[in-house]
């Protein structure tokens, strides 16, 4: 209660003083594009409507950005240092400065992409045919309640690893050594296993987002259309690949495109599950690592230049989809 | 529990040998906890759990008295948090970190109050012995205070199934070998090792390939060694990777569960094997805080006791590696005055040491204020046997060279075959890492 006391001061101006100050701007640009001639007026009028954007846009991204631009060319003391920065990091191919993180960061684009898609995609088309579909999607949703945290905690005791003359409690090797009579594996520090181990926790934690937003586009295909396809004689296969599929397309892209960036600054379940040891070290890890415990803000912002290099493609990719698939409508 | 009495002896909580030999008696005692009343001091530190409830403990009568309230905020990874306040101008008023390493970057950056006429010094003087004052002086200003140390190279062993299987603590290096053959003739395991620690994975094994370090070449090549004018490639060096390998033998073979479960295992389970019944391990390797981790119910002195580390050359016996809780002021308001002078009494870090797992900084601290036999051992043992005391050489390297430190460890301990790429490898860090 006392807080809440506390609190009013603030209550106060979040509900009246911020509404009315976009009010008073509102209300003041408008008299201000009043005072021009009428021909000016739509010229001018827009800039004020996006001017607020703008500013916050500068303020909190593109500056920032410049600035991770002039840090990466810089030493740890401000001295200007070339591109000696991105030499320690992409020098020594193929195991030394970043290169193992960029190799973990192609499998992860590659593996965790396809398989989400894959996944969701069957996923959203089989429980379509389901009368206890919405139940069923409920459950594969669930995982994205979790923090990616918690999810890669509790994979982590999955994953975990006993010697072979201890009980095993971890999951998988307790299957691997009851059911199958196998030495239990080092799932998370066998370099032969351990990414893919970490993209399978990942993949089970995205795949009902994806699931959800390609049922959603599978619902939005006329019944019509596939009503006349089977008229025409086309089994539920063929539906599928040349109805169905093509359709969602546009979804199918929008959604890897947003995996491919997921997949990119993957960090969290790295992180948390072996922070980066054994081989399965990513660029937002690498980057994190050199920052706060290495005390090179120099390499890492290199590290976010070139991860913000291997994403620019990608976004370009999804804008382009983006506005095609609004022309479309 | 047999509890042996001790006279009411004053520990000193390192070395011997170096306590300040003059010191300025007379000066006024002034109120531990100040003037002040009321108000809050923020602090940031790594203790959760069982350790958090024993900070809370020593907090307790401090707020009683004062009135002032301690916010205490617990992160592992306090690297990032207080690098990331610290640059944006939001530093905590205290922190408290397991290691100098980060609180000695900020002391170059300026970052940190000088405690010079904070901490009553003539009284630190005297209840400090001058390794501690030493280590927390940057650049001729006192920056850091110590509460509470662990010391390293201790290897505990159960005393039961020692007795009974005829095994004695060893003396030296070689006894020590010796006993190792023995245990594998007789189909035991010699060691538990286990090394993983999050990010931080690798400092455990670097522990023990440091203490064998400090008792290889001595405390001068130690020092030129963190301070990186000692190559990593270089013989003395390297001697105390082999020796290393030599515990762990070939392919970690001297070692429960191998590589696999060393990489694999959080460094607070070491224990677990050895108290399992048959024994998974003879010994194991660790500081004096691994005892709050092992399981409740081992009793110190019967179920867990420990011998230190023999060294390599009789020339450095007694000298040991530690490491201790370091204090470091970002604002200087006067409860965080308080707050910092409160936990230099001796009154304050008995608290923390009667509840177990730590040792007292402060040398007024009774030997009989520790809780068992084997903790009382600990402090006595730092008073009389204790020659050199030298800091953790990994918290005394640079971030980048430390963290190069631990994955070389994990890389050894996976492939000891590899152990002159590694330490290539850990040279061309140390050419970079010390520039900066």
């Amino acid at each position: 209660m006392d807080l809440l006391i506390q609190d009013v001061p603030t209550l106060v101006f979040v509900v009246v003083a911020v509404p009315a100050v976009l009010a008073i701007y509102i209300v003041g640009t408008e008299y201000l594009v009043r005072l021009l001639p009428d021909k000016q007026r739509p010229r001018v009028r827009p800039w004020f409507w996006v001017g607020p954007a703008l500013v916050f846009v500068t303020a909190f991204l593109v500056l920032p950005a410049l600035g991770t631009v002039v840090t990466s060319f810089q030493d740890h003391d401000g001295n200007f240092i070339g591109l000696l920065n991105y030499q320690r990091q992409l020098g020594d191919f193929p195991t030394g400065g970043a290169w193992i993180a960029i190799r973990n960061n192609v499998y992860w684009l590659i593996l965790y992409t396809l398989f989400v898609l894959f996944f969701g995609l069957i996923l959203a088309v089989l429980f379509d045919r389901v009368r206890y579909e919405s139940i069923v999607k409920s459950f594969i949703f669930m995982p994205m309640a979790i923090s990616s945290v918690a999810l890669a905690v509790i994979w982590g005791f999955m994953y975990s690893y006993q010697p072979a003359d201890a009980p095993q409690t971890g999951t998988l090797n307790f299957i691997v050594v009851n059911v199958f009579h196998q030495a239990p594996k080092t799932w998370l520090s066998d370099p032969t296993v351990n990414n893919f181990a970490l993209i399978a926790a990942a993949i089970w934690g995205i795949t009902g987002f994806a699931m959800v937003i390609l049922s959603a586009a599978l619902k939005g295909i006329p019944g019509e259309l596939l009503e006349a396809a089977r008229v025409d004689g086309a089994g539920e296969l063929t539906i599928f690949r040349r109805v169905i599929f093509p359709l969602m397309m546009p979804t199918v892209v929008v959604v890897g495109t947003t995996l491919v960036i997921f997949a990119l600054k993957a960090f969290d379940v790295v992180y948390v599950m072996t922070a980066g040891n054994f081989q399965t070290d990513v660029l937002a890890n690498r980057m994190y690592k050199l920052l706060y415990q290495s005390d090179n803000p120099g390499g890492a912002s290199a590290v976010a230049i070139i991860l913000l290099i291997a994403v620019v493609p990608v976004l370009i990719f999804n804008l382009r989809q983006f506005r095609a698939v609004e022309a479309r409508r | 529990m047999r509890l042996i009495r001790f006279t009411r002896i004053p520990v000193i909580a390192a070395v011997a040998a170096l306590v300040a030999g003059a010191c300025a008696p007379g000066a006024s005692n002034p109120n531990p906890t100040g003037a002040v009343h009321g108000g809050s001091v923020s602090v940031i530190g790594v203790w959760s759990g069982g350790e958090l409830d024993s900070f809370n403990a020593v907090i307790a009568p401090f707020t009683q008295q004062t009135g002032i309230t301690v916010n205490f905020e617990a992160s592992r990874d306090q690297d990032a948090i207080l690098t990331t306040r610290v640059a944006a101008g939001n530093p905590p008023d205290l922190a408290a970190a397991p290691s100098p390493t980060l609180l000695t970057r900020f002391a170059n950056q300026r970052k940190l109050v000088p405690l010079d006429n904070i901490v009553d010094m003539n009284k630190m003087k005297q209840d400090y012995a001058k390794t501690w004052i030493d280590q927390g002086t940057v650049n001729g200003h006192l920056v850091q205070i110590f509460s509470w140390a662990s010391i390293k190279g201790f290897i505990w062993y159960n005393p039961k199934v020692w007795t009974a299987k005829g095994y004695t603590p060893p003396k030296t290096w070689g006894d020590l070998i010796n006993l190792q053959t023995k245990m594998k003739s007789n189909g035991d395991t010699p060691w538990c090792v286990t090394v993983n620690s999050g990010a931080a994975t690798g400092w455990p094994g670097s522990d023990i390939q440091k203490e064998i370090a400090l008792g290889q070449v001595g405390p001068a090549v130690y020092d030129k060694w963190w301070q990186g004018k000692q190559k990593w490639t270089s013989p003395e060096i390297k001697g105390a990777w082999q020796s290393f390998g030599q515990l762990l033998g070939a392919n970690d073979a001297n070692v429960y569960g191998g590589a696999n479960y060393i990489v694999n295992t959080d460094f607070g389970k070491v224990g677990d094997p050895m108290f399992q019944n048959p024994p998974k391990c003879m010994m194991l390797n660790q500081a004096s805080f691994i005892t709050s981790f092992f399981p409740k119910s081992a009793v110190a002195g019967q179920d867990y006791d420990y011998f230190t580390m023999p060294s390599q050359n009789s020339a450095n016996e007694g000298d040991r590696v530690g490491a201790a809780d370091a204090w470091s002021m970002f604002h200087d308001t006067p409860q965080a005055r308080a707050l910092l002078n409160y936990l230099l009494t001796p009154e304050a870090q008995e608290v923390w040491v009667k509840r177990g797992g730590k040792i007292a900084v402060n040398n007024k601290v009774p030997v009989n204020d520790y809780p068992d036999s084997v903790s009382q051992k600990i402090a006595k043992d730092l008073v009389n046997n204790t020659k050199v005391l030298k800091y953790d050489a990994g918290d005394l390297m640079p971030s980048d060279m430390k963290n190069a430190y631990w994955q070389a460890i994990v890389a050894f301990i996976q492939d000891q075959s590899k152990l002159d790429s590694i330490l290539a490898n850990l040279d061309k860090v140390q050419s970079s890492a010390y520039t900066s």
